[in-house]
């Protein structure tokens, strides 16, 4: 096992717990449609982004998905601007012009937000080999989903950073579905993991619903990349318990599936464990305290993302070159 | 005063980028045979030796991924030239260069800039068939948020290439294939030419030939046809092609009151579509003929020279087009595919 201090694990489950709620919210917020076009949850994946977030250092970068949100989040970037960016405002982190699936925060160095399934990787060994020019010592971390795995911008992603020996974590977050195909109804060989240490680089699966395990594998995948040795890859293997995106009426899956996964709830499993072992006397008032904090936060994102201003329509042709500051 | 030196594009490039390499350490270049086998054409020939496998970088046949690394690496602060073999193998790019290059900025609400400069080689003529002869100039140039630039001239070849390194934006240079063998006179100092100009190569008051990179010598050699028979052509070259210079476009037209454009694309949803289209909007009045077009026939190149040849524009095709455009018409479509 795993284990971490009582401390750390408090602050993995409020942030698991903060990202949880976000999502709801968000959900809520798409019903009431304050946030329009796609929208992914990230629900029942807690534990990867909160566990790799808890690793990294502000000057290293990270490259999501379009399922991002929990990532943005855990790379520093405000929740107001992440929730304004939903909301199409000017306060947004994109200005307001990116949306649920573009987040970005280059002083914070997350980049992306990228809605092209592989279309990370090829950015993440860029920025990763920048790095290396430079003489940074500095890690990108590229999250994905398993379906990137069929992309050949996937294979080729893993060759390069690994023949150029480049400070990249790949975490692949294994939810089992790409959109709606399973795993096992799109690749040959399922054991992705044991795929990328064909590349040439070290390689782990871990439990995606352990938030410790999370951060014991990533910590030693961490390890490797930050001795200049080249890429790690680490398999995160999670579900996701609501719907790809808003409009997926899950045809797809069983419910009696989505019901097994639930019981592997990363917050739940996090919560069980500190009763066991004496860090919290009752799991649900811990919760409920830790849930009316981030509500109170959320609630302010909320309000400053209603109060922030649409974009001037006369700037509709902004931010495609580079333009003087104004 | 700068000397003047006759090179070849081929050696006019090179010099350009090992110019921008020795002045500034974020450079470096990028691509299939770029090193160990000096480049594809031989641009690259030599350069391994003198700046070492770290900024003269072969890559494996990934072109998505080493274009996408091209991208990273810029907004990591390098200024990367990524080399493509030819265009119809950026295809494979076309991800990075549409989805990312080309959007980042924008959907980052301008935080997140990409200067990169990607250089490819386009065109036809060579008799290398239909996986390596096109011009998807114009198909790029679609594409809002990367600038397109094509050098028709040894000293663009030459100087052009520090301009679009000096760009915050994104930029893809296309180098016509026939053009590296081709030799012309180069100032040894930069004349200065802003990358998004165009230029008027050769002066004429009867109609203006509009074109770029590899039929523009073509173009000039049209317009010495014409002066035989009296017709003085104007040759403006764009360089340029997103964005297109409207007031060079627009001055030489105004001036001689009609146009013919020539590009090496396809005719159909083409650059001289667009140019001709803005001819229309900005100085129909101006027009005392339909704006003429000479454009590759709309079907992949074949491999036989002589069809190659008729598939593409020539200088008899130009000259018969220019003739037409005197007479108040366009040429019709025999007079230009058999000219």
């Amino acid at each position: 096992m795993n284990r971490l201090d009582a401390e750390t694990r408090r602050s993995l489950l409020r942030d698991m717990i903060f990202v949880r709620r976000f999502e709801e919210r968000c959900a809520q917020l798409y019903q009431q449609t304050k946030i329009r076009g796609f929208l992914h949850l990230y629900v029942g994946e807690e534990a990867i982004a909160c566990g790799v977030g808890h690793l990294l250092s502000d000057d290293d970068a990270a490259v999501g998905t379009y399922r991002e949100h929990g990532h943005a989040l855990m790379k520093g970037v405000p929740p107001g601007a992440v929730m304004a960016e939903m909301f199409g405002r000017v306060d947004g982190c994109s200005g307001g012009r990116g949306g649920s699936m573009h987040l970005f925060d280059a002083g914070r160095r997350f980049y992306g937000g990228n809605a092209i399934v592989g279309g990370g990787l090829p950015l993440a060994v860029g920025l990763a080999l920048g790095d290396k020019l430079a003489g940074r010592e500095r890690v990108t971390v590229c999250f994905f989903g398993e379906g990137a795995v069929a992309e050949g911008e996937f294979h080729e992603s893993m060759n390069l950073a690994a023949l150029w020996q480049l400070p990249v974590l790949f975490a692949c977050e294994n939810n089992l579905y790409a959109m709606g195909t399973a795993l096992t109804r799109s690749e040959a060989s399922t054991d992705i993991a044991l795929r990328a240490i064909t590349y040439g680089m070290p390689s782990w699966p871990t439990d995606g619903m352990d938030v410790e395990e999370v951060v014991a594998a990533t910590r030693r995948a961490l390890s490797y990349v930050r001795t200049g040795a080249g890429p790690a890859f680490v398999e995160y293997r999670t579900y996701r318990f609501r719907a790809h995106s808003m409009y997926d009426p899950e045809r797809y899956r069983d419910k009696a599936e989505v019901a097994e996964w639930r019981h592997r709830d990363p917050i739940t499993i996090l919560l069980e464990r500190m009763v066991a072992d004496g860090e919290i006397d009752d799991a649900d008032a811990a919760r409920a305290a830790i849930e009316a904090e981030v509500d109170a936060e959320i609630d302010t994102a909320v309000e400053f993302a209603d109060a922030s201003p649409v974009e001037d329509v006369a700037d509709l042709e902004r931010h495609l070159y580079a333009e003087a500051p104004r | 005063m700068s000397e003047i030196r006759d090179m070849t594009g081929r050696e006019a490039m090179r010099e350009a980028m090992s110019a921008a390499m020795r002045a500034d350490p974020r450079v470096f270049l990028m691509g299939e045979d770029v090193g160990e086998y000096g480049g594809c054409f031989a641009v690259s020939m030599g350069m391994l030796e003198e700046f070492g496998p770290e900024r003269i970088r072969d890559t494996p046949l990934s072109e998505s991924a080493f274009v996408g690394a091209g991208i990273g690496a810029a907004i990591a602060g390098m200024r990367p030239i990524v080399e493509i073999m030819t265009v119809n193998f950026s295809l494979l790019a076309l991800d990075q260069i549409m989805n990312n290059a080309a959007t980042l900025r924008h959907m980052s609400g301008g935080q997140v800039g990409v200067p990169l400069v990607i250089r490819m080689t386009t065109g036809g003529g060579r008799q290398l068939a239909a996986q390596h002869s096109h011009s998807l100039d114009g198909w790029y140039a679609h594409i809002p948020g990367i600038k397109v630039v094509a050098p028709g001239t040894i000293e663009d070849f030459r100087w052009m290439l520090q301009r679009a390194l000096d760009d915050p934006d994104p930029v893809i240079v296309f180098e016509n294939g026939a053009l590296y063998n081709a030799s012309g006179p180069v100032p040894d100092t930069d004349p200065g030419v802003p990358l998004e100009r165009a230029v008027v190569r050769r002066p004429g008051r009867d109609l203006s030939l509009v074109t770029f990179g590899g039929t523009l010598p073509l173009c000039l050699a049209a317009a010495d046809e014409l002066a035989a028979e009296g017709i003085e052509a104007e040759v403006v070259d764009l360089r340029s092609l997103r964005p297109l210079d409207d007031a060079t476009i627009m001055a030489s037209v105004q001036a001689t009151h009609r146009a013919v454009v020539v590009d090496e694309g396809w005719r159909s949803v083409g650059i001289s579509a667009e140019v001709a289209a803005r001819i229309m909007e900005q100085a129909f009045y101006d027009l005392d003929a339909p704006v003429g077009r000479v454009a590759t026939a709309e079907i992949p190149l074949p491999y036989p020279d002589h069809l190659e040849r008729a598939a593409m524009p020539s200088v008899a095709k130009v000259v018969a087009a220019a003739r037409a455009a005197m007479q108040g018409r366009v040429a019709d479509p025999g007079e230009v595919v058999t000219a």
